[in-house]
């Protein structure tokens, strides 16, 4: 239990003290994890509607691996992405390992299936009907889509929420594609792998909690704004 | 041919998964005109809407807008936008009321001072003035077929098509939803198509009747035409001809024609060929039960003794099952089924003039 107490103290203390180094990695975290996030919403929302609103040969097998692939497991997209901008590598010329753009990447690829996974579940669980009266008012193409995104708003933000919980606490990838460089890619969960791995279980203790912080906020605010809607 | 209808189809035809669901050779809707579609359920009747609105593709033909023929794409968005289109769910957006019903106008991209203004008649047309704030969520069943019905109208059409809008609403709600369409659409002078399973609604609203059975139009009239002369017995179940049997001409006297009923004879108005075989129908207003045989004190040509073989409510009406040699049906008010002391079983008069009789050509 001591180890615990001492974790739980020492955590309070670096986040009292503003410690930079703790800063600078959280802030990674969140710039990192967000900028996925923020990736995987536009390709995953935007994929997710074309596959759940179209009706095409092959559909379902579409379909059974975008799910498939919302339980990717991260070093999987690590392993792959490594290979992928190894300095060998197809991608090697862009001189992307190990920075934070190929961690954004690797996180992007993690949430992107989980997203595009959800959105085909919302818009599929939309009344069939709808589009057609959204049709029927004389919506555009491009007005139906908003119109059937904003009604499916509900499930889409809960897309955001898992899409940024899977990629706020995987390490796989972001240590495989990042290498937890101090002061350039180093984040809250491979930083806790590497305090718990050097024995220093008090700071791991910390950067965990502030890793549970971070995701408890961030949740928080989308649960607020996803439950600001009545139930129909 | 008189000038362009406001909304027109030319040879439609619309296939499912490669089979013929709806084919219609020609339908036209005039300026502010009325117009029902009846007929049973996969007749075509909301197939027809759809494609109308143009959001169905069709394998052939056109549809017209004032003679000019609408195209896909950025022309049926025109073509939708001079429509509105009620569905049989209300299909509300998770909005409030408001928001629901400005919707068509923000599509339209109209400037916020007009939309307010014309929400605002729209909510106030509808009794949903008190409400705009609501959720949408949170209404009863006919709160939301209002506003459902405001949303359409609100853009202000020169069309208006609703399928089966007014469906699974209690008598009351249903019928005050109806008369405050029937106001606006009267104010505006729009035109409208109603898909309606309810034949007293299609009679009670519409200038022209249209029948249809497995995507084809089977008659298309006036109300009285279509409910009085139907064109075959289809029609006549449809339109409530409760009582349609099968018969022969047994011979024609003057402008009588008698017909052998399952070994009883009818007497009905017109001419027929002798051996010709028919069906003969008849409305169940039309027939009157007495309890004494009224031959000397009634111009009805046609009277038999039957039996009553059930009875059921119908509201204020009461419809009686006859057994007359044939099936027969008529409708009493409840005052009139307790006087005559009318029940299951009981043996009586059952009579009806021959002009209430509409015969309809059978094939062999």
């Amino acid at each position: 239990m001591d180890l615990f107490e001492e974790g739980f103290a020492k955590a309070l203390q670096l986040l009292l003290a503003l410690d930079p180094e703790v800063l600078g990695i959280t802030l990674l975290s969140l710039e990192v994890s967000g900028a996925a996030t923020a990736v995987s919403v536009v390709v995953g929302i935007s994929a997710g509607m074309v596959i759940g609103l179209s009706q095409f040969p092959g559909k379902r097998l579409v379909v059974s691996l975008v799910n498939t692939g919302m339980g990717l497991p991260p070093v999987v997209a690590g392993l792959f992405l490594s290979i992928l901008l190894w300095r060998s590598g197809p991608l090697g010329f862009l001189g992307l390992l190990y920075t934070p753009t190929a961690m954004v990447l690797a996180q992007g690829l993690i949430a992107t299936p989980i997203v595009t996974g959800i959105t085909i579940g919302a818009v599929q669980g939309l009344p069939p009907a709808l589009r057609l009266q959204i049709q029927a008012l004389g919506a555009t193409r491009t007005q139906q889509l908003w119109l059937l995104v904003k009604e499916a708003r509900l499930p889409l933000l809960a897309a955001v929420m898992a899409g940024f919980g899977g990629v706020i606490s995987e390490i796989g990838a972001s240590i495989m594609v990042g290498g937890n460089i101090r002061g350039s890619t180093r984040v809250l969960t491979t930083a806790t792998v590497m305090e718990t791995g050097r024995g220093n279980f008090d700071v791991a203790i910390a950067l965990s909690v502030i890793l549970l912080s971070v995701t408890l906020l961030v949740n928080y605010l989308l649960t607020l704004v996803q439950q600001r809607e009545r139930p129909r | 041919m008189s000038q362009a209808a406001i909304l027109e189809a030319r040879g439609l035809v619309v296939e499912r998964g490669g089979v013929k669901v709806l084919g219609i050779p020609a339908f036209r809707l005039e300026e502010g005109e009325f117009v029902s579609l009846i007929g049973p359920n996969g007749s075509g009747k909301s197939t027809l809407l759809l494609t109308l609105m143009c959001l169905l593709p069709r394998a052939a033909g056109q549809v017209l807008w004032r003679g000019a023929p609408v195209a896909t794409g950025g022309d049926a968005v025109a073509h939708r936008r001079r429509m509105a289109m009620v569905f049989q769910e209300p299909l509300l957006f998770r909005a409030t009321v408001y928001e629901n019903v400005a919707s068509g106008l923000r599509i339209r991209k109209v400037p916020r001072a007009e939309e307010r203004r014309r929400v605002g008649a729209s909510l106030e047309q509808f009794g949903l003035a008190a409400m705009a704030g609501r959720s949408a969520g949170m209404l009863s069943g006919g709160e939301m077929r209002r506003v459902s019905l405001a949303r359409a109208l609100v853009v202000e059409p020169e069309v208006v098509l609703l399928d089966e809008p007014f469906a699974n609403l209690d008598l009351p709600t249903r019928q005050g939803i109806t008369d405050d369409l029937e106001r606006v659409l009267h104010e505006t002078g729009a035109a409208a198509v109603l898909v309606t399973h309810d034949q007293s609604e299609a009679l009670r609203l519409s200038d022209r009747i249209v029948v249809m059975q497995r995507g084809e139009v089977v008659q298309s009239d006036a109300p009285a035409a279509v409910m009085n002369e139907p064109a075959n017995e289809f029609v006549a179940s449809c339109m409530g001809m409760e009582t349609v049997v099968e018969g022969t001409v047994a011979r024609q006297v003057g402008g009588e024609i008698v017909m052998a009923v399952a070994g009883r004879e009818i007497s009905a108005i017109g001419t027929a060929l002798p051996g010709q075989p028919v069906y003969c129908c008849i409305r169940p207003e039309h027939v009157t039960i007495d309890t004494t045989n009224p031959a000397g004190s009634s111009s009805a040509r046609n009277v038999y003794p039957a039996r009553i073989d059930g009875v059921s409510s119908m509201g204020p009406y009461l419809k009686v099952r006859l057994d007359c040699g044939f099936p027969l049906v008529a409708t009493v008010t409840g005052e009139s089924f307790t006087t005559l002391g009318l029940a299951r079983g009981r043996q009586v008069f059952a009579s009806f003039k021959a002009t209430a009789v509409h015969v309809i050509g059978r094939a062999c």
